[in-house]
């Protein structure tokens, strides 16, 4: 009977598409849709901030580099893993990440709770040689991020294109996107201030490769690398009533 | 190439070129203050070849009628041709990442260079290049051949192959720039996704087209596996990559989904591009090719029924598994892992289906090295299925995922599974395309499929021992209960296995190279006869070519 049936499906072209778009659509369907409309899926962090547009561009050139290849940021429920990186990851971490950065693979170490864990001086150095502060690294060295000067006239765009896809990014944070990239990284200048106004007193602004006079890659790399797992005390908070 | 085209297809192949060219120009204006400049010259540039390739022999007589006597193989040759150029640069890039992991000063401080943006150019042009290319070409074939039907006009499957190709160079060449939205395998951005879609609405439209027109009732297996890897491979392409760009002028782009939706997205992707593109399109290969070349009728009708439809409808609940102990919500996890396990039946239907076809024919396997790839392949499936249902089980996956081990298991895949059945396939077909009797050199097919045995055993051996010594390592706790071993331990034992890797990649690259060469000449040697004869030979006229198989058996 069912051999029959399927020698009449086989005969037609049409009815065959339509059955195996049907029959695979399901399972997508069942494990996808509900995840944008269960309340479970992302916890509650009221105090979750998004990211400064010079973080957001930093966050850009991890990207363009590939460095997502090689680190992971998502520590799992695992206890070598907690140990090792500190609280897992929860969903909400990564509510503002357009994409996603959780990664597949760990020929570095995981980097969710990198932020404020080494110095700025340390991550330059690191990112220029990895050899000169690990020895061991097989990491590749990224000089030219010293080098360049860091595109700025168009984060207002991205900023736009971000709250285009759900990011709460404001009219003043979008109208100051450029100068705030500035301000971040030379806290003396008179810009320093509205970034403080716009992402919170707790942003890092400071001259993150160590040359005030410059709006380098690097400053916005180090920014991004800084403020990872600092976004929310969230993930802090849940292990502390777990353990209570 | 052009000379077989009608003087309307010629007509709308110089429309369409100029399109594209425009296309170009408006993409190179737009984005001047941006990379995506480049790729509007390089998008240009490709419109006005094509455009000027065929000016230059429009004038050239059209073809008789008597073309729609047999069917229509100049796509399928060249595509051959850029599957084989794609496997050749897209391994080479391989053994480079490779060896970057061993030494890794070998990016002469060149951005370009560093491992993050060779690393995507290797997967995209073994996965898209290589693969890609050979599922257009050899699909072409089979579906033609068991339709009894020509494809349905000469200029689509010139688009479908040339614009697929056009992709592919954007998307290498994109990575080396730094353009990626780092969704793994899904790297290209916006505008060359757009593209894609483009390709591939006409590619699925061919294959439609040719199915209306089929001479056969019934189906062939192969070709459902096919029509599966078409049509899933849109919708995942479609929604995976679903994006807003920064602006028309700008080749950045944000995905439209954020964090857990996101990984669970491009999970689902991810997966099922292994299921649909590089699983379900060479089981089509493998349904046509294998039993044609060992002679024999496929094993089980039934068993190729219960193998489509599982694959169909299981694989795509199995992407969560990628996500075991994240943030995803348990029950997804969960799902995933099940059907993950229950996937192993469909798959060994296959793999079993494909095995037992030989079963009357294991002296050809002894002597011919072209079957033995296909063999070989079948072998690998199995065991590369039956490891990925293993790995998805959620304490396996604890100590595999993010380590090499997860590394060597796609490489089982690639190597033993995707690569061979590929290169049996066109050791098979490389003959019949070009009215030869054989390949240039039975001898270098000998010699390849020993290289590319040893290549996979050495990197596949070396990947899982790194993996699981990796894996071990990370979770390795003294009597103290303190971790043993800081993260850099762990690296440092990987170094021999690394070197061990690059040297099993360079045998799989170097079989490749010996395959292209084999493949040159074999063509050079059709040529030459060809034109001492004065005249084409054994041209199959449509009567003629009744199938050895009948669809079904």
């Amino acid at each position: 009977m069912a051999e029959f049936f399927h020698r009449r499906l086989e005969r037609s072209a049409i009815g065959f598409v339509l059955a195996i778009i049907g029959v695979s659509a399901i399972g997508g369907f069942v494990e996808i849709a509900p995840l944008f409309t269960i309340q479970e899926t992302v916890e509650e962090a009221p105090d979750m901030r998004v990211y400064t547009p010079l973080e957001l561009a930093g966050r850009n050139i991890y990207i363009r580099e590939g460095c997502y290849a090689c680190h992971s940021q998502m520590i799992r429920t695992l206890r070598d893993e907690v140990e090792r990186y500190g609280p897992y990851s929860l969903a909400v971490e990564s509510k503002y990440d357009h994409p996603m950065l959780w990664g597949s693979k760990r020929t570095g170490p995981d980097l969710a709770r990198i932020g404020g864990k080494y110095s700025d001086a340390w991550h330059v150095a690191h990112l220029i040689n990895p050899r000169d502060v690990v020895p061991q690294s097989v990491m590749p060295k990224y000089g030219w991020l010293m080098r360049n000067d860091l595109r700025t006239g168009d984060l207002g765009r991205h900023l736009a294109a971000q709250r285009a896809v759900r990011v709460p990014y404001s009219d003043a944070m979008i109208a100051n996107a450029t100068a705030d990239a500035y301000g971040q990284a030379s806290p003396d200048s008179p810009y320093a201030s509205g970034v403080s106004e716009r992402y919170g007193e707790a942003t890092n602004t400071r001259a993150f490769d160590g040359d005030p006079g410059r709006l380098t890659e690097m400053d916005a790399v180090v920014a991004y690398l800084q403020v990872l797992g600092r976004l929310t005390d969230a993930a802090h908070r849940q292990t502390a009533a777990a353990e209570r | 190439m052009v000379a077989g085209l009608t003087v309307a297809e010629r007509q709308s192949a110089i429309t369409v070129s100029a399109l594209v060219a425009l296309c170009g120009i408006a993409m190179a204006i737009g984005g001047r203050d941006d990379l995506l400049g480049v790729h509007g010259v390089i998008v240009l540039i490709a419109g006005l070849s094509c455009v000027f390739l065929v000016l230059a022999k429009y004038f050239e007589p059209e073809p008789s009628d008597e073309r729609l006597t047999h069917y229509y193989d100049d796509p399928t040759k060249v595509g051959i041709v850029l599957a084989l150029g794609w496997a050749v640069i897209g391994m080479f890039v391989g053994v480079w990442v490779a060896a970057l992991l061993a030494w890794p000063d070998l990016t002469f401080d060149a951005a370009w260079a560093s491992f993050g943006r060779l690393r995507p150019v290797h997967t995209s042009g073994v996965i898209f290049g290589f693969g890609g290319n050979a599922l257009i070409a050899t699909s072409f074939h089979v579906l033609q051949r068991t339709t009894r039907a020509r494809l349905p006009d000469q200029f689509s499957p010139w688009f479908v192959l040339l614009g697929y190709n056009l992709f592919c160079v954007l998307a290498a060449s994109g990575y080396l720039m730094g353009l990626t939205q780092s969704k793994e395998y899904a790297e290209p951005e916006w505008y060359a996704d757009i593209w894609l879609v483009i390709v591939w609405v006409v590619y699925f439209l061919i294959y439609i087209r040719t199915l209306q027109r089929r001479k056969e009732p019934h189906i062939y297996v192969a070709n459902w596996y096919y029509m599966a890897f078409i049509l899933v491979v849109a919708v995942l392409h479609i929604v995976n990559n679903l994006a807003v760009p920064v602006s028309f002028g700008h080749a950045k782009s944000y995905s439209l989904f954020s964090g857990v939706q996101d990984a669970m997205t491009q999970w689902w992707y991810g997966h099922n591009a292994v299921a649909f593109f590089l699983t379900a399109g060479f089981l089509g290969m493998m349904y046509y090719y294998l039993p044609k070349r060992a002679g024999r009728p496929i094993y089980s009708y039934r068993l190729s029924i219960i193998s489509f439809w599982g694959i169909t409808f299981m694989y795509m609940w199995a992407g969560s598994h990628h996500l075991h102990y994240t943030a995803l919500p348990q029950w997804v996890q969960t799902l995933g892992m099940t059907f993950s396990v229950v996937l192993l039946v469909p798959s060994w239907a296959s793999a079993g289906n494909a095995l037992a076809t030989l079963n009357g024919a294991w002296h050809k396997v002894r002597d011919d090295a072209t079957l033995r790839f296909m063999m070989v392949a079948a072998i690998f499936y199995g065991l590369v299925t039956f490891e990925g249902s293993f790995m998805a089980i959620r304490a396996v996956n604890s100590l595999s995922h993010y380590t090499d081990w997860t590394v060597g298991h796609v490489h089982v895949g690639a190597l033993g599974w995707v690569a061979m059945i590929t290169f049996g396939s066109f050791y098979a077909l490389v003959p019949w395309m070009w009215k030869v009797e054989r390949m240039y050199s039975p001898k270098l097919v000998e010699v390849h499929f020993w290289l590319a045995l040893a290549g996979t055993i050495i990197y596949v051996f070396a990947m899982w021992n790194s993996g699981i010594i990796q894996g071990l390592m990370w979770r390795t706790y003294n009597d103290s209960g303190t971790l043993a071993y800081s993260f850099i331990d762990s690296v440092v034992p990987m170094h021999p296995y690394y070197i061990a890797r690059a040297v099993g990649g360079l045998l799989f690259l170097i079989g490749a190279i010996v395959a292209s060469y084999n493949v040159a000449m074999t063509i050079r040697m059709a040529r030459v006869r060809t034109t001492a004869q004065g005249a084409e030979i054994d041209q199959p006229a449509l009567p003629a070519a009744a199938p050895v198989l009948q669809p079904g058996e």
